[in-house]
């Protein structure tokens, strides 16, 4: 069974998706992440999908709740590295992915969760340490 | 009978080409700008040689014959060029119906003393040259359909350019209405823009769009939906006070979109988004 890699750095999840994903790879993908967001208290997600070429309905709604489930574990989710093509078709599908936020690139991403929850960055790590 | 017309017709078929030629270069609505009358002969000379070879004693009286393919086909040729090099529809359908009257000609002076055959002749000539001009008419329309849609691909494709304006940030003007097919033009444009660059704003600016209905801003709200969703800021620009009143009238909700009256206010505003200040280097240094 395939499996998407979720990398940890500090207290943001990082997970590059680099191949087009099925419906069952999408469902794991959701399980893993929120499961990780859990486990380590990250407090922010970083999703590239620049690699990802074909959309559908479902990957749009996945992503959604990905970011709706990340933000009640009081997580941040950036998608970052969309293709035109994909935009356009998340467009037609009437789907603004609400609640997602979004970044050029990774760099772009990672800045904008630094810039938007780097204060909060610190107290993450001390949650952690204090938990261990 | 002294012989059919098919066989008079192709017994006959290098004066009756001088004739057709003649008829057509004496003609009042000869276009010598656009054709010159050797390829006009050479084209005429194709078509009589596949006429007279389709034309048989059955094919005469049956103009949708599989034989006169070859006519058909030379006719749409002929006609799709003249359509692209500017003829009008007239001067096409005179072409072909010059034919018919060279034909006449040749029938009258081969068949003069036998009016009955004359007469069925003519009949049967008219007939199939009627159609023949039908075909010349519609494929004509078509060759001009055919003009007219490259034209709009190419009027959607240059009214909407893209334009880095500053570092990080990409205008685009939109001359004329927004329909569908135009909102992906600009929308994929826009896009690619923003990949190719890595512009994180791009202020849209609709001082060129004559009228905003609720679908023209339909199409607006995707493009800056479809803008956010690459991660990129989107500006609408350029509203005028007309466009600000339809707006609220027809209940158009542009709250969550950043709008701004004039270009230099959205780029005021995306420079200030990406922490630049722009300075007179003169005495009164004033920051705007």
């Amino acid at each position: 069974m395939d499996k998407i890699p979720i990398l940890r750095m500090g207290s943001f999840l990082l997970v590059t998706i680099q191949v087009d994903l099925y419906d069952r790879l999408a469902l794991n993908l959701e399980n893993d992440l929120v499961q990780m967001v859990y486990q380590t208290g990250a407090r922010g997600v970083l999703i590239d999908i620049s690699a990802v070429s074909i959309v559908d309905s479902f990957m749009g709604r996945i992503l959604g709740n990905i970011a709706s489930m990340t933000r009640v574990l009081d997580a941040e989710t950036v998608v970052v590295g969309m293709q035109p093509a994909v935009a356009i078709t998340l467009i037609e599908l009437g789907l603004s992915l609400k609640g997602v936020h979004t970044a050029l690139d990774v760099e772009r991403g990672m800045a904008l969760l630094q810039t938007q929850y780097g204060l909060h960055t610190q107290s993450a790590d001390d949650d952690v340490d204090e938990l261990e | 009978m002294a012989s059919s017309i098919p066989q008079l017709l192709k017994a006959n078929k290098e004066r009756l080409l001088d004739l057709w030629v003649q008829k057509q270069v004496s003609s009042d609505v000869l276009r010598d700008d656009l054709i010159s009358n050797e390829e006009l002969r050479s084209q005429s000379e194709e078509l009589v040689k596949a006429l007279s070879k389709a034309l048989t004693e059955e094919t005469i009286s049956q103009p949708d014959s599989m034989a006169f393919d070859e006519v058909f086909e030379i006719l749409s040729g002929i006609s799709i060029a003249r359509a692209q090099q500017g003829f009008s529809a007239s001067e096409t359908g005179l072409y072909i119906f010059s034919l018919k009257d060279a034909i006449m000609d040749l029938l009258q002076q081969e068949l003069s003393q036998d009016p009955t055959q004359l007469f069925t002749a003519s009949q049967q000539i008219n007939r199939l040259l009627d159609r023949f001009g039908v075909v010349t008419f519609e494929t004509y329309i078509k060759g001009r359909e055919e003009v007219i849609l490259r034209q709009t691909d190419e009027i959607s494709d240059i009214s909407t350019p893209v334009i880095q304006i500053w570092e990080g940030v990409l205008a685009l003007p939109i001359i004329g209405t927004l329909d569908s097919s135009r909102t992906q033009v600009v929308m994929e444009n826009l896009l690619q823009k923003i990949v190719d660059t890595g512009s994180s704003i791009a202020i849209l600016d609709i001082s060129g769009v004559p009228a905003v209905d609720s679908l023209v801003a339909q199409h607006l709200i995707k493009t800056v939906s479809a803008t956010r969703l690459m991660g990129a800021e989107c500006i609408i620009s350029g509203i005028r006070p007309e466009i600000a009143q339809t707006v609220v009238h027809l209940g158009i909700d542009l709250s969550n979109i950043v709008t701004k009256a004039s270009l230099a206010s959205a780029l005021k505003h995306a420079f200030s988004m990406n922490k630049l200040i722009v300075k007179r280097l003169e005495s009164d240094k004033k920051a705007f």
